[in-house]
């Protein structure tokens, strides 16, 4: 896996996959070893994102890497009208692997095609976000030991969320997953997504309300509803407060669930929740930095 | 008698490829996707002819020109029912359909607004993904171009 590029998910077997998520647990147990200190990262923000930005960032640091790069386009040569060929062609010679999010879907696997430099893709419009994937597969085999046999709850906005898609493919790698999938109507899980979780052998339910399955699940992956998403805005009133998760809820869950969210969080889950043990997505945020050493050290060649 | 004489016509070329039973209205875009704006040699080309199998049919004849399989499965993303004839020496040497081919470079638009072969310099590439009802992957965005939403470059 030396010298490859991870742009999407899919580019990665199941074999690849957890050899990642075990280096990350190497990562986790000592995440400042200085395997980057001859190393020059570029980490190229086309679009500003805080928490993949500086999770990224930290994970160079922690690792003794120096990091060269801009956080959004505006303060770099693309403004004047620079060619992203042209800018990837640039940076490659300055740097040794390319961290970068850009706002047009399919300009990571663009831009690691130009030459031999690695990219990490750290998001490309609403295609790819393959770290967030596997900081989400990590955070479930963290929490319960294992990613077989497995009820995994989606909540939100499953028609239009990145971070779900990738997620339900990543995980129908694995064996007898049943998935929650829990959205207003108009936001289901695409039809396409459904047919593949069930050709790999899963199976999966649909609800309109999160209480309808959380005393029966594992995995609580929530995530944001958006308003814009709503042609009637009624409607919105209506429905958003059933995708709304309080502490209260959770009283009569398994002992083992595990909260989940890719964060930012608005208001989908209460304050009131953070405190509970189930709670886990700032835990989450910081797995992000021990899947991305693992990866950065993956893909130069360092384990 | 229609087959009889569409074998005249074609027997009138010496040396060069017949492409019969392009559907009406595809024959320019025919010519596009084969570069044929530029060719220098003769071309002859018909549309809406009568067609006893389709009802109007689009014709083009090229001479001293014949095409590879790779070049020629291009069309098949607007004319799948094309018939390629060959000829040399006012002879028929090869009669073959065109198959749709299993990826397709440079010519074919993404359809997603948001993918950056519709934003930069990039030669598109898609991923045949169903031949029956044509659905092409987009090599750069994932997303799927369906046979109704396919434009030319």
């Amino acid at each position: 896996m030396n010298n490859r590029s991870l742009i999407s998910i899919n580019d990665y077997s199941k074999e690849e996959i957890l050899q990642v998520l075990k280096t990350a647990e190497e990562f986790e147990a000592n995440p400042r070893q200085k395997i980057l200190k001859n190393h020059v990262i570029a980490s190229l923000f086309f679009e500003p994102s805080t928490r993949t930005r500086l999770s990224f960032e930290s994970a160079i640091n922690q690792l003794g890497g120096r990091i060269i790069g801009f956080t959004d386009a505006s303060s770099s040569s693309v403004k004047k009208g620079e060619s992203l060929r042209d800018t990837i062609e640039t940076v490659s010679l300055y740097s040794d692997l390319i961290v970068m999010r850009h706002p047009l879907e399919g300009s990571a696997r663009f831009a690691s095609e130009i030459n031999d430099t690695p990219v990490i893709n750290a998001g490309d419009g609403a295609n790819q976000h393959p770290t967030q994937c596997l900081l989400d597969l990590y955070s479930i085999k963290q929490t319960q030991n294992r990613l077989d046999n497995l009820d995994i709850a989606l909540v939100g906005d499953l028609k239009y969320g990145r971070t779900v898609h990738s997620l339900v493919i990543a995980m129908s790698m694995f064996k007898n997953i049943r998935f929650h999938l829990v959205s207003p109507i108009e936001l289901k899980l695409p039809r396409s997504i459904k047919d593949f979780i069930v050709a790999n052998g899963h199976s999966y339910k649909q609800y309109t309300d999160i209480s309808a399955v959380i005393n029966n699940i594992d995995i609580l992956y929530m995530t944001r509803i958006q308003q814009e998403r709503f042609a009637d805005q009624l409607e919105y009133e209506r429905v958003k407060n059933s995708y709304v998760l309080e502490n209260s809820m959770l009283d009569n869950s398994r002992d083992n669930l595990r909260i989940l969210h890719p964060m930012p969080r608005v208001n989908e889950i209460d304050e009131n929740v953070d405190s509970n043990k189930k709670a886990h997505y700032f835990q989450q945020a910081q797995n992000g930095v021990f899947v991305r050493q693992a990866l950065l050290a993956t893909i130069l060649g360092l384990r | 008698m229609e087959n009889k004489k569409t074998e005249l016509k074609v027997s009138a070329l010496e040396n060069g490829t017949v492409i019969d039973h392009i559907p009406a209205g595809h024959v320019l875009q025919v010519m596009r996707i084969l570069n044929l704006e530029n060719f220098e040699d003769q071309i002859y080309f018909g549309a809406n002819l009568d067609s006893k199998k389709y009802g109007k049919k689009g014709i083009i004849k090229v001479t001293n020109r014949f095409f590879k399989d790779v070049e020629i499965n291009k069309i098949s993303l607007v004319a799948p029912t094309a018939t390629l004839i060959e000829i040399r020496d006012f002879d028929v040497t090869k009669k073959s359909g065109v198959n749709i081919p299993d990826t397709v470079e440079g010519f074919a638009k993404c359809i997603n607004p948001k993918c950056i072969t519709n934003h930069q310099q990039i030669t598109t590439k898609f991923y045949v993904t169903d031949k029956v009802n044509l659905k092409m992957k987009c090599h750069y965005c994932e997303k799927i171009t369906k046979k109704d939403d396919v434009e030319f470059l």
